[in-house]
């Protein structure tokens, strides 16, 4: 398990990365050891303001050890240094408090201005709605309508090593979030279980999304490219799991995008009023299941008294109703979500379909879009 | 020195243990428990860099992974830094003011054995059906209300801890206000006194409002209120605000006794009096002040008033103009002394360097707009790991080092002291610095696995820590061989120590100052 070999290869890159960090900030973001290269005037503010500041830190640090230093050395009863008595000077103490005083001002104001125009949300072209959850997150654009859920889109395999890692490790999902370049996007911000933070370095945006509070933050992106950032507050078990992604495009191309999107969701709703078979509701529950596996597992046996086992459940080897009642309207102080407000008629239909029939669970029955949908009224 | 009418030595057997009210022999049983939870807590977070030693799920499920991030927090700050400063405390604050004892020598023994039991409920949470605590040491609500019985364990288990601390801390101010020697009045106190009597009072401000807070966890978790849940009319952040108005002033009950030690360690080894004692006075009580009202920059991202993001923003800068005094006159110490570099001073003058670097990280965190990125990143873990690690853990080694002699009345072994210096010095910088460019480069902490890019430093890290953790194997040597002989101690132990323990004989006998000295 411990690669030595590995830690080798990575000494002596780590130490060219530490050189090259202190000589340059910018050149430093190939070694990982700076803040990732900004997309945004705010993102490229904080760098710079966390480089001033940076700085002055290096350089009280410096002259203040340099000193104490140089006194270690010289100042020493091995080289016959004879104690001297003193014990206060009042001139040197109100110099040293004062002058880190006015260095504090100085730093306080670019602070202060940079952070009056981070907290401006005025003035947005557009505005996303996020709502975070265990462990996952959702997209509306009030606009146009379109709404999505977003998760991991590491396969498992690769978390447990079965198989090799790919580039973007635990920073990839199944819907990214597309936004145009060069619009003032505003972010409505909230969560439906615990406590999630959403936030991408690249755009210097970062704000806690908090069940019961509506936060708001902004981005304006400047060129288009893939833009990768994780949840950053502890949220629970898969709080390491939750990844975001943002697609910054042009505003053609964003808004070809949003019309696609339209396309699909009538297409799906068509879809919902159809009959359908078990054994394509068993398919398409399989994947959407990927939600539920979360908590109940891949393979449906849970967490032992923590998350309950779908495999041979009471509920999903039970009657159809009490089923579909758990999974639309959840069960309230848990973390069982009500997947009413989440998934579609189709979507729910399958699922319930699959862990009916799946785990050894083989009740035989399925469940058709339409009498969820009858379940909602 | 001791009263014909008490008892010369103490009784023999564990009952001596259970039922002394010798401010020593519970010193002595604080410092022990600590090092106990200091390995306990250590070996948790050898769990911790063992998973995060290379991408991917290996040892431990991300769930245990949560537990072991929160358990080893609870442990470290409630188990093993705060019995440390009391048990110092109560070895040394009687010796150090020319007092007999402790003013409440019964309460004392009752706050020592409150606990064990505490400890080991804390230890069950991780065995209750879904596990220990698992959402952070910080407990924050709606997440620990999922919690299993586990969390129950570790409130009950927060409010003894926490009831120890605060009839410590009346122990403590009664003591200091109290028995005084003829002559010592509290600007002649020496300052690991004054720090501890400042401490107290901290202390006595917020083990109340985290016992409040935790109460209401608890009725929120079982008895149907709504205080943190927005679905009941509650409010999550309400938690957060009472959370860290305990929270900050707790980093100053953790560091400030260790400041106290610093001002007697580097004096002697300078053999020069510490420069400024009244200006460290002042700017250990001018922290204390500050600390209670800057608790929200620990949250600047939970969506604030721009009017209080700013006032936090500057409260908390502030906190560097007093800190800063303290390094400058610690530096002013050594300047033009006649400095000798035994095992106390080489852990001082680390403290003094190490402890500046995590001043200097937490002053860029207090700069809001710029705390927006580096909040919940390696960055904040990389930088309250070298405040609490070399302030609170290495400042309390360097007191064992520096009174050892004194408790024990014989020398520790030099040789093996700077071997443990040296390995914890580069153990601990290997573990943590590599840290800050995680946080920078955005790896969230408080996370079982991460991305690719994260590899590397993520290795150092782990190397680090088995190596600080290997260290502490030769900590525990040095003191076990010390206490069980070795090269005699004179009264005076150190040639520049100067204080009224260092009057008494070596080892300090059972009883001490039974007719109070005169303080000139």
């Amino acid at each position: 398990m411990f690669d030595t070999r590995r830690l080798v290869c990575a000494l002596p890159r780590a130490l060219a990365g530490l050189g090259l960090f202190l000589v340059s900030g910018v050149a430093a973001a190939d070694y990982a050891l700076n803040f990732q290269r900004p997309v945004t005037e705010i993102a490229a503010d904080l760098y710079d303001l966390h480089m001033l500041i940076f700085w002055v830190c290096v350089v009280i640090f410096v002259v203040v050890f340099t000193i104490m230093f140089y006194a270690v050395f010289s100042h020493r009863k091995s080289r016959g240094a004879k104690a001297a008595s003193f014990h206060e000077s009042t001139t040197l103490e109100v110099i040293w408090t004062v002058i880190p005083f006015v260095i504090l001002i100085g730093m306080a104001i670019p602070s202060t201005r940079t952070l009056l125009k981070m907290e401006d949300t005025t003035g947005a072209d557009m505005t996303v709605n996020i709502t975070a959850y265990q462990w996952k997150w959702e997209y509306e654009y009030p606009d146009s309508g379109v709404h999505f859920f977003s998760t991991l889109a590491t396969p498992r395999a690769q978390i447990l090593n079965q198989e090799e890692k790919g580039e973007h490790y635990l920073l990839e999902v199944d819907n990214e979030l597309v936004l145009p370049v060069g619009r003032k996007i505003r972010f409505s911000l909230t969560a439906n279980d615990v406590i999630h933070a959403w936030w991408v370095p690249q755009l210097g945006v970062k704000k806690d999304a908090i069940p019961g509070f509506i936060n708001e933050m902004w981005t304006r992106i400047d060129e288009p490219g893939v833009y990768r950032g994780q949840c950053a507050e502890l949220c629970g078990k898969d709080h390491g799991f939750m990844p975001i992604v943002v697609r910054a495009v042009a505003p053609a191309e964003f808004d070809a995008w949003v019309a696609a999107q339209k396309g699909v969701a009538s297409a799906e709703a068509a879809q919902a009023d159809k009959t359908w078979s078990r054994e394509e509701l068993i398919a398409r529950g399989e994947k959407v299941y990927a939600q539920c596996a979360a908590c109940h597992g891949p393979t449906g046996q849970g967490v032992p008294n923590v998350f309950p086992a779908i495999a041979g459940s009471a509920i999903a080897t039970g009657p159809v109703d009490g089923h579909l009642d758990r999974v639309m309207n959840g069960k309230p102080g848990t973390a069982m979500q009500a997947f009413a407000e989440q998934l579609n008629d189709i979507d729910i239909a399958a699922v319930v379909t699959f862990q009916r029939n799946a785990f050894g669970n083989s009740v035989g029955d399925s469940v058709q879009p339409s009498d969820v949908k009858a379940r909602r009224q | 020195m001791a009263d014909a009418h008490h008892h010369d030595g103490p009784p023999a057997g564990f009952t001596r243990w259970l039922y002394t009210t010798n401010h020593k022999d519970i010193g002595t049983l604080y410092l022990w428990f600590a090092l106990t939870m200091f390995i306990f807590g250590g070996l948790m977070a050898l769990v911790i860099r063992s998973e995060l030693w290379q991408p991917g799920m290996q040892i431990v499920t991300p769930q245990f992974f949560n537990q072991m991030t929160t358990v080893h927090a609870l442990v470290m700050i409630f188990g093993g830094v705060m019995p440390a400063f009391v048990g110092l405390a109560n070895w040394l604050l009687p010796m150090m003011i020319g007092a007999p004892d402790m003013a409440l020598p019964r309460m004392n023994n009752w706050s020592f054995w409150l606990l064990p039991p505490a400890a080991t409920l804390l230890t069950l949470s991780l065995f209750m059906p879904g596990g220990g605590p698992a959402g952070g040491w910080t407990l924050y609500p709606p997440l620990s209300v999922q919690g299993g019985m586990g969390v129950d364990f570790t409130i009950l288990s927060i409010h003894m801890l926490g009831i120890s601390s605060i009839l410590g801390s009346i122990n403590i101010i009664a003591t200091i206000l109290n028995m005084r020697a003829p002559g010592m009045t509290l600007m002649k106190m020496p300052l690991f006194v004054w720090t501890w009597f400042i401490t107290a009072f901290l202390l006595l401000a917020v083990m109340p409002v985290l016992a409040g807070a935790v109460t209401m966890l608890l009725t929120d978790r079982h008895f149907g209120t709504h205080f943190f849940d927005p679905s009941g009319g509650g409010d999550p952040v309400l938690f957060q605000h009472v959370f860290w108005f305990f929270g900050h002033p707790e980093v100053y009950i953790l560091v400030l006794p260790a400041f106290g030690v610093l001002s007697h360690v580097i004096p002697t080894f300078a053999r020069k009096p510490l420069f400024g004692y009244t200006s460290m006075v002042f700017a250990t009580a001018t922290i204390a002040f500050l600390s209670f009202i800057v608790w929200a920059h620990h949250m600047y991202t939970v969506g604030m008033p721009m009017a209080g993001e700013l006032f936090f923003m500057y409260a908390t800068m502030l906190i560097a103009v007093p800190t800063g005094v303290k390094v400058f006159n610690w530096v002013s110490t050594m300047w033009r002394g006649s400095m000798t570099f035994e095992t106390p001073m080489l852990y001082a003058i680390a403290v003094v360097f190490l402890f500046t670097m995590g001043g200097l990280s937490g002053l860029m965190l207090s700069i809001t707009p710029a705390d927006f990125q580096y909040h919940d990143t390696y960055f904040v873990v990389a930088h309250f790991h070298y405040v609490i690690f070399p302030a609170s853990v290495m400042g309390a080694m360097c007191a064992v080092y520096f009174w050892l002699p004194k408790w024990t009345g014989n020398m520790y072994d030099e040789k093996l002291g700077k071997l443990h210096f040296w390995l914890t010095v580069i153990g601990f910088n290997l573990t943590f610095f590599p840290q800050h460019f995680l946080g920078l480069a955005g790896m969230p902490r408080r996370i079982p696995d991460y991305a690719l890019q994260f590899t590397e430093f993520n290795q150092w890290s782990t190397a680090g820590a088995f190596l600080l953790a290997a260290s502490q194997l030769v900590f525990i040597w040095v003191v076990v061989k010390c206490v069980r002989g070795g090269e005699k101690a004179t009264d005076q132990v150190w040639e520049g120590a100067e204080g009224l323990e260092w009057t008494i004989p070596s080892p300090a006998p059972y009883h001490t100052f039974a007719t109070p000295p005169t303080v000139k």
